[in-house]
């Protein structure tokens, strides 16, 4: 025995306790900085959590910044799973959002939205999934870092969404950086909207039915990483590398797969903001989802089900900290950001910081571990 | 578990001096698992110790408590008599202990005695310390025959002289006592016998030497007083002229255990393995198999001995398909593999060649998964395993646990996690993987390593069930008794090269031990 055998926790204190834990100490830290500013933390903390579910209206928004959340989140996680950082959804869904611009103003003057809709979903996966690969390539054939490649990947989708935005496709006349608005046909069905059908009366907010994709990559993710063999595959490459080369699996060509999947995840947010909401390219649509997407990986455990859950939380304090800066003038929209990278820092770098000391008081009273290391 | 308590407080160096180390009561825990409970060991001044035990016995762990790396959860130290508390290295140098880890702490490409000084440098410049340091090394060399050029990089030295650097780094610290935990793993059996012929010198000058290992036959050659430790427990101390290897071996086991193999005649069969030239050149452009031919047959378990780190692996990487060869070829059975035509190892694995890699942890299973996953990895894509899109979990987890009681794998549980095994019963389980399909050629590496003694007997059987099966097997491993007692024919592996053959019946240590030294060819040379 050379080294310290790593305690094995059970699965509800890994995925469950340290989490909350995480989250706990993040709010005591922000309520320490909304202290500092002469606000009662309860007070904000309330307006914050009420802000974000009290109404049909609040609990529309949350899950519309959710719905961004689960695609990049489940992006980071695949990538995860095959050993790969990726740092890159920001972009990746940036130029999907280029894939879905395109594909739906080449058409739309053609095509009913049954067809255009998933056209332009498909677009978007091509294109984010297309911005994965160079990366991947990179780090496949010519041993360059993923995580370098796909930071530097980022500032290069921005300048050329830039540049395609204000020099290429925007409008004649318009001063706007951003594309012509699409055909009607082309808008994604909003939630409100299938209500009104229903005969139920909502109010109208940019929930719409990417959330219903949000699901569906949720169950896909959750039966191809844990029940195929490709997943199989790339759990291997991820966990042991050598592990996966003895069993004949290449480690390339994982790299490549599990990058695609994860840029074609990402595309998500396209169809969320490009065509479920702002009906044209704008600059910026993807406003940081791709970077919030790797601390709701990290506090999901990688899992469909965590993501899901995580990215409820950060939907809800984009959300609550939206109302929290309308409620509480002295709050500004950058205390809250501050308030989010809290939590981010928290349940993201810092989500293994409690391990030890839960590790030992977990120990102190379960010694059945035991039993396993001895048999 | 009634200690057999043989006491060595008759013996009039115990009585004349307070022991060099005592550990009273000494208990850890890691978490849940309790590495050591409530350990009691004296150890005499002037003595040569050994502690034997199996692996994850939890002689490491004590030995670490003892050099300060882990802190006993209670319990006390004494040396010389004096109690003294040990928080870290510095503590146990302090108090006059030295340690030779089992995997060397040197700076690869400092020389012997930059790292001699390191940590000791003796000032802000190192000029004045290098200059004391090196009268100390010749003075060390000339009291012990510890002789190693000062200013090598270590990278540059063979295994046994890195090792002696370790010793002289302890001896520069005026260490008293010596721990050096498994020594030998890596030595030749003639480097193992120049350092025994170093320790007894520093023995002899009053240096008391505490001996870690797992191998019954050394500590009977060098030690005055054996410790026996199982399951965290010290279950034994004896005088070593007392000791025999069974009763050794069964003190270490819990019951009784035959260290003989029963092997009948090989009856050979048709080629199944056929390697011609075949040359390995890694990424850094070094040869690490120069030439290499071979024939391996059916029914016949073909062994290859060598010093670790002479290109054993590599070859066995090169047959498995997992390293591209860079010129020969091989023939598995009628698959053609040379450098133009590579073949990775699924292809491989497809022709009927299994594989039991040499190393277990990083290659054999992946830790994180559970035992059923890690039981069908490379036969992940079998139709057994897979429907159309899905995999089959309930076929995994069958065929998992049916083999793992066909293989007595503990505990029986395909739902565990493969690195909360032993690694006796990892390897049974990779074993179990690699056996199920009747290969046509099965290619082990390090079979036994880190394995307990139990299972070495059952994997040895396994072995030779499947020889006479009709398999064909290679052997390698850097054990030169399981090499000896399993093969039929034993090839010696040097610098990548072979350098001889002996048949299994006639293979002596003492031969096989020149080769693997290649100490014939450089007598040749010298002439």
């Amino acid at each position: 025995m050379s080294g310290a055998p790593q305690v094995a926790l059970p699965r509800w204190v890994d995925i469950g306790l340290m989490p909350v834990i995480n989250l706990v100490q993040a709010l005591l830290v922000a309520g320490l900085v909304v202290l500092v500013i002469g606000v009662n933390p309860i007070d904000a903390m309330r307006i914050m959590a009420w802000g974000a579910v009290y109404d049909s209206v609040a609990i529309s928004y949350t899950l519309y910044y959710a719905t961004d959340f689960v695609f990049t989140g489940l992006a980071v996680a695949v990538a995860f799973h095959a050993g790969l950082f990726n740092i890159g959804g920001e972009g990746q869904a940036y130029v999907a959002g280029l894939g879905a611009t395109l594909a739906i103003l080449l058409l739309d003057g053609y095509l009913p939205g049954i067809l255009l809709i998933p056209i332009g979903l498909i677009a978007a996966m091509v294109f984010g999934a297309g911005w994965a690969l160079v990366p991947a390539y990179l780090q496949a054939y010519r041993g360059s870092h993923i995580v370098i490649t796909t930071i530097m990947f980022n500032f290069i989708a921005a300048s050329l969404m830039v540049y395609v935005a204000s020099d290429l496709l925007r409008a004649p006349g318009d001063m706007l950086p951003s594309s012509r608005e699409f055909a009607p046909a082309a808008y994604l069905p909003h939630v409100h909207d299938l209500a009104a059908l229903l005969g139920f009366q909502m109010h109208s907010t940019p929930l719409n039915l990417s959330i219903l994709w949000a699901a569906a990559c949720c169950v896909f993710v959750w039966v191809f990483i844990w029940r195929t063999r490709w997943g199989y595959a790339i759990r291997a490459v991820g966990l042991s590398p050598k592990a996966a080369v003895y069993a004949g699996i290449s480690p390339k060509g994982v790299i490549m797969v599990a990058m695609c999947l994860s840029g074609a995840l990402a595309a998500g947010v396209a169809l969320n903001q490009i065509i479920g909401y702002h009906h044209r390219l704008l600059l910026d649509f993807v406003a940081g989802a791709g970077f919030t997407g790797i601390a709701v990986a990290l506090m999901g455990r990688n899992h469909p089900v965590g993501i899901v859950l995580s990215a409820i939380l950060f939907g809800a304090l984009y959300q609550g900290g939206a109302e929290l800066a309308f409620e509480i003038p002295t709050i500004t929209r950058d205390m809250i950001v501050a308030m989010q990278g809290l939590v981010i820092l928290f349940s993201g770098a810092l989500a293994y910081m409690n391990r030890p000391w839960i590790a030992r008081l977990y120990a102190m009273f379960d010694r059945r571990a035991v039993l396993a290391e001895a048999a | 578990m009634a200690a057999e308590q043989v006491g060595i407080a008759g013996s009039p160096s115990a009585e004349a001096w307070p022991a060099a180390i005592e550990l009273r009561g000494i208990d850890k825990s890691f978490g849940a698992v309790h590495a050591n409970k409530n350990v009691d060991l004296t150890i005499a001044k002037g003595s040569i110790h050994g502690i034997i035990g199996e692996n994850g016995a939890g002689k490491s762990t004590l030995m670490s408590i003892l050099y300060g790396f882990y802190t006993a959860d209670s319990g006390e130290i004494l040396i010389n008599g004096k109690p003294v508390r040990i928080h870290g290295s510095h503590d146990a140098i302090a108090a006059g202990i030295g340690m030779v880890h089992q995997h060397f702490m040197l700076v690869e490409p400092f020389t012997v005695l930059e790292n001699v000084m390191l940590g000791a440098e003796g000032g802000a410049l190192l000029r004045a310390g290098a200059g004391k340091a090196r009268a100390e090394l010749q003075r060390l060399a000339r009291d012990y025959g510890l002789n190693v050029d000062p200013d090598a990089h270590i990278a540059d030295l063979p295994v046994g002289e890195q090792q002696r650097v370790e010793i002289l780094k302890a001896l520069f610290r005026h260490c008293e006592i010596l721990v050096l935990d498994e020594p030998t793993g890596v030595l030749t059996p003639q480097e193992t016998g120049q350092l025994f012929q170093i320790l007894r010198a520093l023995n002899a000058r009053g240096v008391t030497i505490v001996l870690i290992t797992h191998k019954l036959r050394e500590i009977l050659a060098i030690t005055d007083t054996v410790s026996v430790m199982r399951q965290g427990e010290m279950v034994a101390t004896l005088p070593t002229k007392e000791a025999t290897r069974e009763h050794l071996a069964e003190l270490m086991v819990g019951r009784k255990v035959r260290l003989e193999l029963d092997k009948t005649k090989a009856l050979p069969g048709a080629v199944r393995l056929s390697v011609r030239n075949l040359t390995v050149i890694d990424g850094k452009g070094v040869k690490r198999v120069d030439s290499v031919g071979f024939d391996l047959r059916a029914g016949e378990i073909l062994g290859i001995a060598g010093v670790s780190g002479n290109g054993q692996s590599e070859l066995l990487e090169a047959l498995s398909g997992i390293r591209p060869l860079s010129s020969g070829g091989i023939k598995l059975c009628d698959l053609e593999v040379s450098p133009d035509t590579p073949c990775g190892p699924a292809e491989v694995r497809e022709h009927g060649l299994a594989h039991v890699p040499e190393d277990r942890l990083r290659l054999g299973v992946v830790t994180a998964f559970p035992a059923w996953e890690s039981f069908v990895l490379g036969y992940h894509g079998d139709d057994e395993y897979n429907g159309r899109i899905l995999m089959d979990r309930e076929a995994m987890t069958n065929a998992c646990g049916k083999l793992m009681e066909r293989f007595d794998v503990r505990p029986r549980d395909p739902q565990l996690r493969c690195g909360s095994f032993s690694g006796g019963n990892q390897q049974k389980l990779i074993l179990a993987r690699e056996i199920a399909r009747q290969p046509k050629v099965l290619v082990v590496g390090q079979p036994t390593r880190g394995v307990d003694i139990g299972a070495i007997e059952f994997i040895h059987r396994q072995l030779l069930a499947l020889r006479d099966a009709g398999c064909a097997i290679l052997l390698v491993s850097v054990e030169l008794d399981e090499v000896m007692s399993l093969s039929d024919r034993i090839l010696v592996m040097f610098q990548g090269r072979i350098v001889g053959e002996v048949d299994g019946d006639a293979a002596d240590e003492r031969t096989l031990g020149l080769m693997m030294a290649n100490a014939h060819a450089q007598a040749e040379d010298a002439a």
